[in-house]
């Protein structure tokens, strides 16, 4: 098992250089450049080519990218023309945000997913399940920024419950309540579509397992439901369901993209938001290889998590 | 309130199956649903205490984060709203004028030839960080935007330097003198100065933060900079050693809240005192008593680029049949919402000095345009129109080109629009329309009525020779005057020549004229003593909080 997973992360390193190499040719493919952004209506060619020289910019694309990646490795991220200030300084204030939300909204829709699920599974046909199938439905086609708009107009400008927007309350906040205060809203709208694919996927993985040979065994020969239902059913069907968490983890980080839009939340989608309109490639480029790293990191827990729950992948 | 779910689910329950698949999921359950009740019951009591900004401390709802608060080397309005505050420059504009008053400067000598400019500096003024502000901290600050050669020009780039390229050398008479000598005549310069570029920064916190600056500002102005975190808030508090006396508020919290809709839902919430830039759509919103809204006209204008060197827009008929054609009274009041005026000619209102009040708009007259295009000759003429998605200064760009559109082929015009998102656009249109389109979209904010028609109507400005005259438009006399009102150093002189400009300009229509935009704010009840201004800066330096 060991040395599977030293493998994946050797093959994740390939995968990593070609996603930068990726992002480098598109922004640097599409449409005007840093100086034409910082510019705006001066951006005359004479002003634009004289920025660009002084940005370092006037040199070819590829000398540019192998500059940017030797820098990488010796541990030198660069410095973002738009913010004047070293990328990964910009990236670690910005990416704890971006963890904690992300990391929230993927326990919230793992948890009530699965549980979502397996209600939903045990009881087909039900009101429970008929609800639950229904919401799952709900959830799954409304996107995520709209709904996070309407739980702003609801919770937070009608009923005041909670902040509109940002992480912290500027005066007299940083603790943790003013920042879950600041975390709910924007979690469970980031959670409800993967809470919905979850949901579906459990119940459907549920479905199977409950009508296997060995569910009945089980019940034959007088387990407890509990213990059929947790130990025997769903921690055959959590192999399947798996996969798709390492997925859906993937899908948070990157809805988180819309979601930090809405809330404000202070995060890395923003800025990389922000970063690609003002064509700021050093720093998108370091923000994307972090996202990146961290969706490589995910599906290879999941992976390590599968090997670990399926005895039989595990000889 | 957990154990109340739990029994109205438990009664529910029917069948012994269920009852034990709910005893199975119930450990979950409890788990997940005290953490979510538990946050709920926190947002409880949090709502009312996180919902009001405190006495005494200004939160001001920005467009964006900041890209830096070195005022040499920012362009956006927004970063621009926050410097305003922090720094002082040698002169100002009056309170709700484009006219330039003393700043750190007390007083100023032009020569007569208006090559010299000579400034008194105001006596015991100092930075935030103690150090003197003198003839060469001044001195340091404009040669590090213009001498490549300086050992701070490396804390650049200074993409607006050029509004200082005429001068050729700042010179440090005595500690309280400093003196700018240009290579030519140029009036804009107490302009340009005014302008944030021209901001005075501490030399001594340069020297320290080098290319970090931006990041940890000083200057002289009514707030000192406090703290910058990314992406949440600016927080500066009162300068209490301000050279005008204190700020009326301690602080100043400005919060970059990008989308429009949550701008409007934390005002609404009281999240925030003060938003700017309220989208044309939500101000009703903010009728009641609880709110203010502040609208001021600005040195904005909004206008088409037409194509004068080929196709139909050549004819100069043409050009202003179009101008009859299109209804800017419906642009401004039914896709803008009243939030901009209509345009009479090249130069906003808001540089009263120099706008021509004799100026009519072309009324909207499709019959008189229908006849001009007869008289030239023209009929379904086929037209590319280029359009914006969306850019600085550009307001509602695609929903008032296609209006323009719908208003051209009434009067027989072929409209094509192609649409490009901003900087794909400034690409396509700053190098020049020829071969490509014949009307291009295009705004303008300036600080100087000289700054536009200088670079966007004289043959000198045409694109090849470095300008933004993309339509090509030419008329020697428009030179001239443009020529001798930069030359001239008396401000009645060059009123007189702007306003003759204007109304030549207006009858050769080498742009339709459509809008000049209002700039607004809203703030709440609590918030007092505060004006825009119609330099579309923010000065916060007066406003109180009750």
């Amino acid at each position: 098992m060991t040395r599977y997973l030293i493998l994946r992360i050797l093959a994740a390193v390939p995968v990593l250089l070609g996603i930068t190499l990726v992002v480098f040719v598109i922004l640097s493919l599409i449409p005007g450049d840093p100086a034409m952004a910082i510019l705006g209506s001066y951006s005359t060619p004479e002003n634009v080519a004289q920025l660009n020289q002084q940005l370092g910019l006037d040199r070819p694309l590829f000398q540019r990218y192998f500059i940017w990646l030797g820098n990488i490795l010796q541990g030198d991220f660069g410095r973002s023309f738009a913010l004047n200030r070293p990328v990964i300084d910009e990236i670690i204030e910005r990416f704890h945000a971006t963890l904690i939300l992300s990391g929230t909204a993927f326990l919230i829709c793992s948890l009530l997913g699965i549980m979502a699920g397996v209600i939903s599974a045990t009881r087909q046909y039900s009101w429970a399940d008929k609800f639950i199938t229904f919401s799952v439905l709900i959830g799954i086609s409304v996107p995520s920024f709209f709904l996070g708009m309407m739980m702003i107009l609801y919770f937070a400008v009608q009923l005041r419950w909670f902040p509109a927007s940002g992480m912290y309350a500027l005066y007299g906040g940083g603790g943790l309540s003013d920042l879950l205060s600041h975390l709910v809203m924007p979690a469970l709208a980031l959670a409800a579509v993967a809470t919905g694919v979850i949901a579906r996927l459990s119940r459907a993985a549920m479905l199977e397992v409950l009508r296997l040979d060995f569910i009945r065994t089980a019940r034959a020969k007088g387990a407890p439901e509990r213990r059929v239902i947790l130990r025997h059913a769903l921690r055959h069907a959590i192999v399947s369901i798996l996969p798709v968490l390492g997925l859906q983890a993937g899908f948070v980080l990157s809805g988180a993209v819309y979601i930090e839009i809405v809330f404000q939340w202070p995060g890395v989608g923003r800025m990389l938001v922000d970063a690609i309109l003002a064509r700021d490639i050093i720093l998108v480029q370091g923000g994307v290889l972090f996202v990146a790293s961290c969706y490589v990191i995910f599906n290879i827990i999941v992976d390590a998590a599968q090997l670990w729950l399926d005895p039989r992948v595990k000889s | 309130m957990i154990n109340i779910y739990h029994d109205k689910l438990t009664v529910a329950m029917s069948t012994e199956w269920e009852v034990t698949t709910m005893i199975i999921i119930k450990s979950a359950y409890r788990t997940v649903f005290a953490a979510i009740m538990l946050v709920v019951s926190s947002g409880f009591f949090m709502g009312s205490v996180s919902a009001s900004t405190p006495d005494n401390v200004l939160v001001v709802g920005q467009i964006a984060e900041p890209k830096s608060l070195d005022p040499a080397t920012v362009t956006a309005v927004n970063d621009f709203r926050i410097l305003m505050n922090i720094y002082d420059g040698l002169v100002r504009y009056k309170d709700g004028a484009l006219e330039v008053e003393p700043a750190l400067a007390e007083s100023w000598d032009i020569s007569a030839d208006g090559k010299t400019y000579t400034f008194k500096l105001r006596s015991g003024v100092k930075f935030q960080d103690g150090t003197n502000v003198d003839a060469d901290a001044v001195k340091f600050n404009f040669d590090r935007m213009l001498d490549d050669k300086h050992p701070f020009h490396n804390t650049g780039p200074f993409p607006l330097s050029f509004f200082f390229s005429a001068i050729e050398k700042v010179e440090a008479v005595n500690s309280s003198t400093v003196r700018f000598t240009l290579n030519a005549p140029y009036a804009p310069f107490l302009s340009n100065l005014a302008y944030p570029t021209g901001l005075i920064a501490s030399p001594a916190a340069i020297k320290k933060y080098g290319k970090d600056f931006g990041r940890n500002p000083v200057g002289t102005g009514a707030f000192k900079f406090d703290t910058w975190k990314s992406n949440e808030a600016v927080i500066v508090s009162r300068n209490e050693g301000h050279w005008e006396g204190k700020a009326g508020t301690e602080a100043v919290i400005f919060r970059p809240i990008t989308d429009g809709n949550t701008r409007v839902a934390e005002m609404l919430s009281g999240g925030i005192d003060m938003m700017v830039e309220v989208p044309p759509t939500s101000l009703a919103k903010f009728s009641g008593n609880n709110f203010a809204v502040a609208e001021q006209a600005g040195p904005h204008v909004w206008f088409l680029i037409l194509n004068a060197k080929e196709g139909p827009f050549a004819n100069k008929l043409v050009r202003q049949a179009a101008n009859y054609a299109i209804n800017k009274k419906a642009i401004v009041e039914d896709v803008l919402e009243g939030t901009a005026a209509i345009a009479a000619g090249p130069t906003p209102p808001a540089f009263a000095w120099a706008y021509n009040d004799a100026l009519e708009p072309y009324p909207y007259d499709p019959a008189k345009a229908k006849a001009l295009l007869k008289e030239a000759g023209v009929s379904n003429a086929k037209l590319t129109f280029y359009v914006t998605q969306g850019g600085s200064g550009m307001l509602d760009p695609v929903a008032m080109g296609t209006a323009i559109q719908a208003d051209l082929s009434a009067v027989g015009f072929d409209v094509e629009i192609k649409t490009f998102e901003w900087n794909a656009f400034l690409g396509e249109v700053n190098p020049g329309l020829e071969g490509k389109a014949d009307m291009a979209e295009m705004a303008w904010m300036t600080n100087d009525p000289d700054t536009l028609p200088y670079l966007a109507l004289r043959t000198a400005a045409w694109p090849d020779k470095g300008g933004f005259n993309s339509g090509y438009y030419s008329n020697p006399k428009v030179d001239e005057l443009l020529e001798a009102a930069r030359s001239s150093t008396d401000q009645a002189e060059r009123a007189r020549l702007y306003k003759e400009m204007q109304t030549v300009v207006q009858e050769d229509a080498p742009w339709v004229f459509v809008a000049n935009w209002k700039q607004n704010a809203v703030t709440s009840s609590k918030v007092q003593n505060f004006s825009l201004q119609p330099s579309f800066l923010l000065l916060l330096k007066d406003v109180q909080k009750k």
